[in-house]
């Protein structure tokens, strides 16, 4: 066992800066949309117009950090062992079963979360920035895109798109407290260190 | 849609504008407009010296110096009473419309034609008099405060002391008509106010914007004419040629785009917000996008009769005639002292602060001509119909006054009738309470046919409200729009973020939602339950 530095101090920020901005737009977007009524549509709006812009900046960045890190690859999907982790959730969390993934620097989630983040990161999110982008400049939309497409379609597929994210969440959050103990996933998440099994990676 | 080349040209437009507008708001109080001095003092004109025995003589003095000025008066609507309609063809104006208050002005001279910009015309099988002194100077142009058409003088003052209203012991004195004419000017508030406030037979009655409370009105009120705020005359708006008055409610401009009127540029006709506010006139650009789908006064104007005047939103014609056990007429008041039965008039509802109705509108007013017939089996019948849709790129969501009541129509020949309600003769409403007579004799003197049987149809009648325009931070909240049970609810045609959703994708939405949750809740006691058994 020893102390690894697993996400780093920009992937920390990344994370956490991101689900205040992902929570702030659920709250006001679903008001936006007529679920209940808590600030008012006007400050709905521009809380809601803000914090997609912050989060399309810090996606930006993130991408950016993706890329020149290789973190991506952390994200590529695998076979190898998805099953195992599906049987665990399933079944092993509750007959007393190890989890059968072992975490490394190099391949910090399971198969089972690297399709989940996956999906997150190519489906959920690109649906809700270009619809989002499209309801947000609607009123600057060319001719040719106005007679294809129509507010209601685009605010549909936006909607459509935060029902995901919020289940998405949900899933997620409940999923961060099955380790070892209520707050060992989380833990790591907020100092970057966890104790795995590997040794220490050297450069 | 605005495209981005209009856009950037509409926020140098808004910029521009915002800094003149802040000029003129950033102050508390906005300053009010001063006017140049006029060159001319009409108190040093020997014409206008009189005496004057009726106004007229008034008119002929005025006609010396402005010697064109009759001549443009005869040329207008207010004179002829006439209105052709360029885009329906019909024939509209006070002369050939029937409304939903009094009915027709027709054979009910000389009350109704006291509003006529002229006088003596008594009646309106005739065009009115020809003579250039039956022009009246004075109602538009009077500053004094001391001229009034007697309202049953076909549109003279009265000339000696008079009783108004009838029974009242109240007593009218003959205007000093030296005075008056030595005093004349541009025309304000209470000269139009004169009879457009009083439209319908009484104050406020008719539009639900325009009533006395606008001669001087609170800034809260009215932020355009408030003596407070900028202190505009109607015409400073109902901008005029050659006594031509801009602003028509038979063809309204229901979306300016030729934007701020600039000399050199457009026609200088500014009845419209866009004249001086132009197409884009908000700070937040969101707001600026709203203008292609909503009048300015859909939000501008959040309700109507603001000002303490009620105006009557409702009136039965068909109970109109019952009589108290002495034979006597019978008036009786809601809660709020509002009229709400007369024995001449009916039963009445009035309104205060009211919510317009909002409709699609493309500045085109259809009505039902008198002599139309319409379909009595589906009531109510629509008195004037609004033209527009959502598509239609000229259309806008506008705010209306919906005049609703009941009156006479034909049932043999299905259409509405003319009404004799006023009269000093024993065939009128007013003076007999007998409906029959009443028809009978505004067909003879109308010439338009009646069968002699009638009955009482539900009618309901658009008025576009424009005025009573508030201070910005009264105008509408995005939220009263922009929510389930909203003012627009039933607008139909347009999707509105907040208020419409597919009822679908919530049930689906929230369903996986749901779903989620309970899978989560059941795998973590579960989860619980295994660690105490294994405890234990």
């Amino acid at each position: 066992m020893s102390r690894v530095l697993i996400f780093k101090r920009f992937e920390r920020f990344w994370h956490w800066f991101q689900a205040l901005l992902i929570f702030s737009l659920l709250i006001t977007g679903f008001e936006i949309h007529g679920s209940y009524s808590l600030l008012g549509f006007g400050d709905a709006t521009r809380l809601h117009t803000i914090a997609a812009w912050s989060l399309i900046v810090l996606w930006l960045f993130a991408i950016f950090w993706h890329i020149t890190t290789g973190e991506w690859r952390q994200y590529v999907p695998t076979r190898d062992g998805l099953f195992a982790v599906m049987h665990y959730y399933l079944i092993g969390t509750f007959t007393g079963a190890e989890h059968p993934y072992r975490k490394t620097t190099r391949a910090k989630h399971n198969p089972l979360q690297r399709l989940a983040y996956l999906f997150f990161k190519l489906a959920i999110s690109p649906i809700i920035w270009v619809s989002g982008l499209l309801y947000l400049f609607y009123n600057d939309w060319p001719a040719t895109l106005a007679g294809a497409l129509s507010l209601e379609t685009v605010a549909l597929v936006h909607t459509a798109a935060a029902f995901a994210m919020l289940v998405f969440i949900i899933a997620h959050v409940y999923m961060t407290t099955m380790g070892h103990t209520l707050t060992s996933h989380i833990k790591p998440m907020v100092t970057g260190y966890e104790d795995l099994d590997e040794p220490a990676s050297k450069p | 849609m605005a495209t981005l080349s209009t856009v950037h040209r509409g926020r140098y437009l808004a910029a521009r504008f915002l800094a003149a507008l802040l000029m003129f708001a950033g102050t508390p109080g906005m300053a009010a407009i001063e006017r140049s001095p006029a060159t001319a003092d009409h108190s040093k004109f020997k014409s206008l010296q009189g005496p004057f025995e009726t106004a007229s003589q008034v008119t002929d003095a005025c006609l010396r110096c402005h010697t064109e000025a009759a001549d443009q008066i005869k040329a207008t609507t207010h004179w002829t009473w006439l209105y052709k309609h360029e885009e329906t063809g019909q024939t509209l104006g006070k002369n050939q419309v029937i409304n939903s208050f009094c009915g027709m002005a027709v054979t009910n001279e000389p009350r109704c034609t006291s509003c006529h910009v002229g006088y003596g015309w008594k009646d309106m099988r005739e065009p009115p008099p020809e003579a250039d002194s039956a022009v009246d100077c004075l109602v538009c142009h009077d500053t004094t405060g001391d001229y009034w058409k007697f309202p049953t003088l076909a549109g003279d003052p009265t000339y000696v002391p008079r009783e108004w209203p009838k029974g009242s012991g109240k007593i009218v004195q003959p205007p000093d008509l030296p005075d008056i004419a030595q005093n004349v000017g541009a025309t304000g508030r209470a000269n139009c106010g004169s009879c457009h406030f009083y439209g319908g037979g009484g104050d406020g009655v008719k539009h639900g914007d325009l009533d006395s409370s606008l001669v001087s009105p609170e800034r809260a009120l009215d932020v355009h004419m408030s003596p407070e705020g900028a202190n505009f005359s109607c015409s400073d708006c109902h901008s005029t040629w050659g006594h031509s008055v801009s602003g028509s409610r038979y063809q309204v401009n229901a979306k300016d785009t030729l934007g701020i009127d600039i000399p050199g540029h457009t026609d200088l006709s500014r009845a419209s917000c866009e004249s001086c506010h132009g197409a884009e006139p908000h700070e937040k650009e969101k707001l600026n996008h709203h203008v292609d789908k909503l009048a300015c006064q859909t939000c501008h104007v959040p309700a109507f009769a603001r000002g303490g005047v009620p105006t009557k939103m409702w009136w039965d014609w068909s109970t109109a005639g019952k009589l108290d056990e002495n034979s006597e007429p019978i008036a009786t008041y809601d809660e709020a002292g509002h009229v709400s039965y007369l024995s001449e008039k009916g039963d009445f509802r009035h309104g205060e602060n009211v919510v317009p109705y909002y409709a699609w509108f493309d500045g085109t007013v259809e009505y039902t001509m008198v002599d139309e017939k319409f379909d009595i089996d589906n009531p109510p019948l629509e008195i004037n119909r609004l033209d527009g849709a959502p598509n239609d790129p000229g259309s806008r969501i506008w705010p209306f006054k919906v005049m609703r009541g009941k009156q006479p129509f034909d049932t043999e020949y299905k259409t509405l009738l003319a009404t004799h309600v006023f009269g000093a003769d024993d065939s009128s409403l007013w003076s007999n309470y007998d409906w029959p007579k009443a028809l009978e004799y505004a067909s003879e003197m109308s010439g338009m046919p009646f069968s002699g049987n009638f009955d009482f149809v539900e009618t309901r009648m658009y008025w576009p409200i424009t005025h009573m325009v508030p201070p910005a931070d009264q105008a509408l909240r995005c939220g009263s729009c922009h929510a389930g049970e909203s003012r627009l609810a039933g607008i139909g045609g347009i999707y509105m973020p907040g208020h419409n959703a597919n009822p679908w994708l919530n049930r689906i939405g929230w369903l996986m939602v749901a779903l989620t949750l309970a899978g989560v809740v059941i795998h973590g006691l579960a989860r619980v339950v295994f660690r105490k058994r294994k405890q234990s």
